[in-house]
């Protein structure tokens, strides 16, 4: 279980997160989602301990983020961050092996190998494993890291963006996986997305932040009504349902 | 298997090399005399195999330094000769020259790895504040930082008469290498076998902050190791033979070319092809108007120059 309480946090004087407080359950999948500056990638780099909390506590199963060791939360929990610019040249298979380091140490085993292999079958990166990561296509690479994340082998997984630079094919796939995760893994998955449909179709339970404040939060029918979804983002958002599923249009006046 | 082969094949490389440098100077050395010449075994011993080994032990770990230096900055183009680190050991030397001029050898090498050490922590927080959208920003920044620097020596060095010293640290030739005056590099080669031994963590730190934290590594320390390693190969280079610009640039470019950038992997292979390349230019420094010798750094940068270029122009393998 994940609880954040009474989260604040501020670049200088201006405010990016505003006394937040949540309480995630362990397993599924969690959306995050909100305009572009609602503090979504600075909650998330806060609960990685990406970030220093300035106030206000987070805890993944009573473990405090801000108080335990760096190298015990790296067993608890993995997270990955908006894709940079990379300029290391690592194979596939590399990349992925690290994310077994804060089991091995540098010192991988059996078990940290087969966890290796079993990631790369999981992200079908088999035929690109010997291959460099500056000679893949940018949905490839997504996997790549998706997949160390979770060679980590962690209960929980925070994911900022993943679905960035990804066409509908690969930010499909990508959903479907993680989906998996949580249903055939038990894994629990808080993952940032800007396309509110992604979340709607899924998502378990969506978050959704404004200016920095938690506006509303629960299952995915909870949120997708247009006077939530207007008031989150400012725009007027039709929601239909089609064959039984949730959709939110907002190309139209 | 085929890495063994590879191996072998850059070990009699490397052994090759070292016996050609063995034989090559001004003395004649008769490599059957040396179970019964005593003046065979003198040249030997006290001039041919230590500026050997001194060769081998710079080339390696500046190469090493070059990556470590890369790791921290954040950039493929940052070395010890455009971060300021060599510009900083001289900075000490010249200081301790100055001020303490009867100072033993270790302090003058311990003075040396302090002052390398603040100005590249300088250029490092100067690097930070760089957009990292332009990269070629930081190798330009560093080297007018290391200009900045080196112009404040020179008029110090001016003032005191000691032109020629600043000359000898920052341009290193192996001519004056025997036994006993080299022996400090040794502790440079340890350093770099110190970073091999982190390798891995130091492969995590180029994946970003970010990604170091999400696997539980302080990046923070891991850029203060790489921080003191590298000043503390820079500091000894400066001190026993003098600083080779570019080593630390062209040798950890071409072998990630070739091989990557997993230093677990690839960071012998940057101490071997450091020390056969410096190697090769000393053997071309010593030859080319024998009986005279052009310094080793001079060969390289020629060198060093035309390899870079030649990486630099040639196709990118990748798409981007």
């Amino acid at each position: 279980m994940i609880e954040i309480d009474g989260v604040s946090y501020g670049y200088g004087t201006t405010p990016v997160l505003r006394d937040v407080s949540l309480s995630l359950p362990k397993g599924g999948v969690t959306a995050l989602i909100g305009p572009n500056g609602a503090g979504k990638s600075t909650l998330l780099s806060l609960m990685g301990r990406l970030l220093p909390l300035q106030s206000g506590r987070v805890r993944f199963d009573g473990l405090d983020v801000a108080r335990t060791p760096s190298e015990t939360l790296a067993l608890k929990l993995a997270v990955l961050r908006q894709e940079t610019v990379l300029g290391t040249r690592l194979t596939v298979e590399d990349l992925v092996a690290f994310g077994r380091y804060p089991h091995c140490r540098g010192r991988p085993g059996e078990a940290d190998r087969q966890a290796v292999a079993a990631a790369i079958e999981q992200f079908e990166l088999g035929s690109l494993a010997g291959r460099f990561l500056d000679e893949l296509s940018g949905g490839q690479r997504q996997r790549a890291f998706v997949a160390m994340t979770f060679a980590q082998a962690t209960d929980y997984l925070l994911l900022d963006e993943p679905l960035n630079n990804l066409d509908i094919t690969f930010a499909r796939s990508l959903m479907r996986r993680l989906r998996s995760l949580a249903d055939e893994h038990g894994r629990t998955i808080v993952v940032v997305l800007h396309d509110i449909n992604y979340a709607a179709a899924w998502a378990d339970r969506i978050v959704a932040l404004k200016d920095g404040a938690l506006v509303v939060e629960g299952e995915p029918e909870a949120v997708f009504r247009p006077d939530v979804l207007a008031a989150i983002y400012g725009v007027p958002i039709e929601v239909t349902r089609h064959q039984g599923r949730l959709a939110a249009l907002y190309h139209w006046e | 298997m085929r890495l063994t082969a590879k191996a072998g094949l850059a070990a009699g490389l490397l052994l090759a090399l070292a016996l050609v440098s063995v034989q090559v100077g001004v003395g004649d050395f008769d490599p059957a005399g040396v179970l019964t010449d005593p003046g065979a075994q003198l040249l030997l011993f006290v001039s041919r195999l230590p500026r050997t080994a001194a060769v081998l032990l710079t080339g390696a770990s500046l190469a090493v330094a070059g990556v470590i230096m890369q790791v921290i900055a954040r950039n493929r183009f940052a070395e010890p000769t455009t971060a300021g680190t060599a510009q900083g050991a001289a900075l000490g030397l010249l200081a301790v020259t100055l001020l303490a001029p009867a100072a033993p050898l270790f302090m003058r090498m311990g003075a040396a790895s302090v002052t390398a050490l603040a100005t590249t922590a300088v250029f490092l927080v100067i690097v930070r504040r760089l957009p990292p959208t332009q990269p070629l920003l930081v190798p330009l920044v560093g080297i007018v930082y290391g200009g900045v620097l080196g112009a404040g020596e020179t008029f110090v060095a001016y003032q005191h008469d000691l032109i020629q010293y600043l000359g000898t640290w920052m341009n290193g030739e192996f001519s004056g290498v025997v036994a006993g005056r080299y022996e400090l590099l040794w502790l440079s080669g340890a350093a770099a076998i110190i970073a091999y031994a982190a390798a891995d963590r130091f492969t995590i730190a180029s994946l970003g902050k970010d990604a170091s934290l999400g696997l539980g590594l302080s990046y923070g320390t891991v850029v203060a190791l790489g921080l003191v390693i590298v000043s503390i190969i820079t500091a000894l280079v400066v001190v026993t033979v003098g600083m080779i610009p570019f080593v630390g640039l062209v040798v950890p470019n071409l072998v990630s070319r070739m091989m990557g950038d997993n230093l677990r992997r690839t960071l012998p292979w940057v101490a071997f092809a450091g020390a056969t390349l410096v190697l090769a230019c000393d053997i071309v420094g010593r030859l080319a108007r024998y009986p005279y010798e052009i310094p080793v750094g001079t060969v390289f940068g020629v060198l060093g120059s035309g390899l870079f270029l030649w990486l630099l122009l040639r196709a990118p393998r990748h798409a981007t």
